[in-house]
């Protein structure tokens, strides 16, 4: 007994001693860090790069967007989205050129523009973050004992950016061994570059023990040039119009030479401190820390250049009160921490516990957190109500679509029947249902391929796609008597063939296959049952799925899209006929080609927002709706919740860059943790009673059998 | 003795050898290196030269395992197999396909598996072993039944409810502990108080029925009885002789894992966001990330043999019968 309660005051003892630093034991933090100026933020796994000539993930964003400044951001108030200057003093002078590369004026048609020319201007005094690169001293000889904590400890400096970052970091897109992701699609674009690859390659070969900061800065690329140490040009094929969008992602953002030197010094390489890990930038903050099994710590950058809090932003901002920061400087926290958080529990009750600002809602948690009322908004529980917990939603800019393969035999295809067929699946497959049951109802059904908030897309009764829905006092969706209609016009009538009179099946490749995905798999099943097809499942991995989409072999599947910049391009060109991912390896997974559409993609492709544009995105939409190459599904919404310190909070689905603008009341958030996780100890005292109270029959029984005979 | 370890780590060639062909054929039966590197380079506009130059860079553009076009011993040499096994076989793990020194990240992320493994089986061998013992004391009695019933109550739930109440529990209704998270260094001790405590409590039930189902063959023989009839009392005949005799199982379960203890634990890792090991692997086969693969499983496959050579030469040490030649 003794034993036991020595066990227990240990124990005890142990939580007190552990945990007397802090005023309550359950703090996941150090201690003091709840008290100051920080963003507490988490990442489910670990970044892959962040290395901006590689990163192309939100996760990855999510952290190099407050490190690396492009030369134009996305205003973080004003909808539509409107691209303004971030490193860039102004944004882009455009100038156009014929194939004999003589000037254009700007009223010059596309196809008279065969080059254009980016005049890209950068603000004066810009200055990189404190980092031991541009201690030159350090390039030749480091501490052999150096790990990743002591990196930040050794003598640091800065420099004032200029064009060369710039050019630097375009000539680290195209080396082959940067393998940028977006090397390929811009060698389509900037003059050059795809040349500028093949020589590095040439030289990787011939030189391979030549520096690569050498390699690249003993070429040039012929389509980017320097003007000065502010200015540079980039010269592209024909009119591109969204290149300035390309321009506004962290791929384009400055990199110093100086970093990459630093980095190839085969002791930090043994340690994987590289500047895949350990970036260089001029943002507001700068990486303190990376542990990407634990955390990443980011720290406001000392020598950030002056940036303020937008004075203008949307009605509805305005409305929120969210211009009472208006003219400060940013940014308006001193530190972020990214905690690793695996799973969504432990994140959602460290959520709940105030230890995270700011937290999306797994389904798990949703019925916790979120109530929908009759009228079928969204609000919040009383559970969160009581803590002052905030709920913003946003429709995201991306689709989640069904898609019938073009090249198929059965449903793809330009025939009026196979056209029906697929009209008719179209009806019959309930996405309302899907975003009710897989969604938590968060979802709007796609009418056409643009999402919500995009130019292009149309609201209410304009807006809805007539092969599927009809407008009845809103938005209704049409019988399955009219499908099973269509169905009998297109040959198969009831589910059946009429030419072979063997019943409809219909095959669906899928790479989720495993128990979780069962429900949806069923679902989808059942929709077909509906007009009396039969619907296999084909399920399969990652590798094979892909390999089929590549080869044309699937016949239907389920994908989505991510916007990369807020323009119709981005998503029309999904279904633009040289995209087709079995005939020319693009994006166009369905395979779908149409003469009419592409002609009207590549006219609006090179257009400016205007009415004319909207009337071609509107001709397309109506020929895409009429073929249906998809079911087009839904846009997911995002639900968000943040507590009552965590200010300024805005949705934007296209910046990366907000948190300089969040601000913590982190007087406020010390006072509810304090307040919602303050030790219980009174249960453990009641175990400590019930295991006394069991002690005594034990101990009695011991008495007995010590006391009885041995045989 | 001598003699037989280093037969026996003789016989560790050939095994690795064999471990190694068979990770490589299931490995690249499921995974050609261009769907390595689609997986490393992302869905979105990638081309077919920047798969080719991902192969290239990395080794991967070679032959599997025959290589027509060279002559002699490069036909084997020249292969992806011979250039990712050979470095193992010398330790050197090399770098993974995501471009990060493989050796430097488990040096970095044995620490905090080790921080939660060691204590764990420290703690819940002393436990299980204690309270089998006191089962056996009590044999026959209601609180044997009772004790019984206890372990295969913890049995029937899974691991994860365990980590899933404990966390609700403990860190959120009691607010004693942090609910995940990791700090390096003393600091850690209140990190890792939550998941010992389950690792411990979720093991209980298996392990005390384990350990009793040993000490009732123990206690059978017949020095058990020999002892009562000296007048020695239960405890001492349990603790000091039933205990002592039951050694040999009881090593051979520890001593085969503990090399395998910086592995940790996947589940109970993901969800207390300790940064260790536990899903190196699984993240890697995930990411289709071979160079990860190929060094885990061979160093899994080495500590094993090794904890198997362990088990044997403690055997010697436990019980002087035993000669291993």
């Amino acid at each position: 007994m003794l034993k036991n309660l020595t066990g227990i005051f240990f124990f005890t003892f142990l939580i007190v001693a552990t945990g007397c630093s802090d005023s309550v034991l359950n703090n996941p933090y150090a201690s003091g860090e709840g008290s100051s100026n920080v963003i507490y933020s988490s990442f489910s796994e670990r970044p892959k790069h962040l290395d901006p000539a590689k990163a192309y993930s939100s996760n990855e964003y999510a952290i190099i967007a407050q490190i690396y400044e492009p030369l134009f951001q996305y205003h973080y108030l004003i909808r539509p989205y409107q691209l303004e200057p971030l490193s860039a003093k102004s944004m882009p002078e455009i100038k156009y050129f014929d194939k004999d590369d003589n000037p254009l004026g700007a009223d010059a048609t596309v196809s008279d523009i065969a080059y254009s020319e980016y005049w890209l201007t950068i603000s004066d005094g810009i200055q990189f973050q404190p980092h031991p690169s541009f201690n030159l001293e350090l390039h030749k000889e480091l501490p052999t004992d150096i790990d990743a904590e002591q990196l930040y400890q050794l003598p640091s400096t800065t420099r004032v950016l200029t064009s060369d970052d710039f050019i630097y970091q375009i000539k680290r897109l195209a080396d082959p061994a940067t393998q940028s992701p977006i090397a390929g699609l811009m060698a389509n674009y900037i003059i050059g570059l795809s040349d500028f690859s093949k020589r590095q390659s040439a030289l990787i070969k011939q030189f391979p023990s030549l520096r690569k900061t050498q390699r690249l800065q003993s070429d040039t690329i012929a389509g980017v040039r320097k003007i000065n140490g502010q200015q540079f040009v980039i010269k592209i094929k024909g009119k591109y119009p969204q290149f300035v969008n390309w321009l506004a992602m962290p791929f384009f953002a400055p990199m110093p030479w100086e970093a990459d030197e630093f980095y190839s010094n085969p002791i930090l390489k043994a340690k994987n401190i590289t500047l895949d890990w350990f970036p260089v930038g001029t943002g507001p903050y700068y990486l303190t820390e990376n542990n990407p099994n634990r955390r990443i710590v980011l720290a406001k950058n000392p020598h950030y250049h002056p940036a303020f809090y937008p004075k203008e932003g949307s009605i509805h901002a305005q409305k929120i009160g969210l211009l009472k920061d208006a003219g400060k400087q940013l940014p308006l926290t001193d530190n972020v921490i990214f905690s690793l958080e695996k799973e969504s529990i432990p994140y959602w009750n460290k959520f709940l516990q105030g230890y995270y600002d700011a937290s999306g809602i797994s389904s798990d948690s949703f019925d916790q957190a979120v109530n929908f009322s009759s009228s079928g908004s969204a609000g919040l529980t009383d559970n969160m109500l009581e803590r002052n917990i905030g709920l913003q939603t946003a429709v995201t800019t991306s689709s989640y679509y069904l898609g019938f393969n073009m090249l198929d035999k059965v449903v793809g295809g330009n025939s009026e029947a196979n056209k029906k067929l697929r009209q008719a699946i179209s009806i019959a497959v309930d996405y309302e249902e899907y975003i009710s049951i897989f969604q938590n109802g968060r979802g709007v059904t796609a009418q056409s391929i643009i999402p919500p908030g995009i130019f292009g897309h149309l609201e209410g009764e304009k807006g809805v796609n007539p092969m599927v829905y009809e407008w009845r006092d809103g938005l209704k969706r049409r019988s399955i008597e009219k499908a099973k209609e269509l169905l009998k016009e297109a040959g198969y009538e009831n589910g059946v063939d009429s030419t072979t009179g063997q019943p409809l099946v219909l095959y669906f490749d899928t790479m989720d296959s495993g128990p979780d995905s069962k429900a949806r798999l069923n679902w989808l099943r059942k929709q077909f049952k509906k007009l009396n097809i039969k619907l296999v499942i084909r399920g399969t991995d990652y590798n094979r799925f892909q390999e089929k989409m590549r080869n044309g072999n699937a016949q239907m599947f389920m994908w989505g899209w991510n916007a990369d910049y807020p323009d119709p391009e981005n998503f029309m060109f999904l279904l633009y006929g040289k995209n087709a991912k079995a005939v020319h390896g693009g994006e166009n997974a369905s395979n779908y080609q149409n003469p009419t559409f592409d002609t009207l993609f590549e006219q609006m492709s090179t257009m400016e927002n205007s009415p004319e544009r909207q009337e071609i995105i509107d001709e397309m939409i109506k020929i895409s709706r009429e073929d249906a190459p998809w079911l087009w599904g839904f846009h997911p919404k995002a639900f968000s919740l943040y507590h009552s310190w965590y200010k300024n909070a805005y949705p934007n689905l296209m910046a990366n860059n907000k948190t300089k603008y969040l601000k913590i009341d982190s007087d406020l958030r010390k006072k509810y943790q304090e307040k919602w996780n303050q030790p219980v100890v009174w249960p453990l005292i009641v175990l400590l009673i019930i295991v006394l109270i069991l002690l005594v029959p034990a101990y009695l029984m011991f008495k007995r059998i010590e006391r009885s005979t041995a045989l | 003795m001598i003699n037989y370890i280093i037969r026996r780590l003789l016989y560790v060639i050939p095994v690795l050898i064999g471990v190694n062909v068979l990770t490589f054929i299931l490995f690249f039966v499921v995974n050609s290196p261009d769907d390595m590197a689609r997986m490393q380079l992302g869905d979105k506009h990638v081309t077919q030269a920047s798969i080719d130059n991902w192969k290239q860079q990395r080794g991967y553009d070679l032959p599997l395992l025959w290589n027509e076009e060279s002559a002699g011993l490069s036909k084997a040499s020249n292969t992806i197999f011979f250039t990712k096994s050979v470095g193992l076989f010398v330790f050197d793990l090399g770098i993974s396909d995501n471009g990060r020194d493989i050796a430097s990240d488990i040096g970095q992320r044995m620490w905090p598996s080790l921080a939660i493994a060691i204590p764990s089986l420290i703690i819940g061998v002393l436990v299980n072993i204690t309270f089998s013992l006191l089962l056996i004391f009590y044999r026959g009695s209601f609180l044997e039944f009772a004790g019984v019933f206890f372990c295969i109550a913890l049995m029937s739930i899974s691991g994860l409810f365990y980590i899933i109440v404990g966390q609700l529990f403990v860190g959120k209704m009691l607010s004693l502990t942090p609910i995940s998270g990791y700090v390096p260094g003393l600091d850690a001790i209140k990190f890792i108080i939550l998941p010992v405590l389950i690792g411990v409590v979720s093991g209980l039930g298996s392990g005390v029925r384990w350990y009793r189902s040993l000490f009732l063959e123990e206690s059978a023989k017949d020095y058990v009885r020999t002892a009562k009839a000296k007048g020695l009392s239960d405890l001492q005949v349990l603790f000091k002789h039933v205990l002592k005799n039951a050694m040999i199982p009881i090593l051979t379960g520890i001593v085969v894992i503990l090399p395998l203890l910086f592995m940790g634990s996947l589940i109970t890792e993901s969800f207390f966001g300790i940064p260790g090991l536990g899903s190196y692997t699984i993240d890697a086969i995930t990411s289709q990330d071979f160079a990860i693969v190929r060094s885990m499983v061979f160093l899994g496959s080495f500590l094993y043999i090794i904890g198997l050579l362990l088990t044997d030469i403690s055997y010697t040490l436990v019980d002087p019968r035993v000669r291993l030649d």
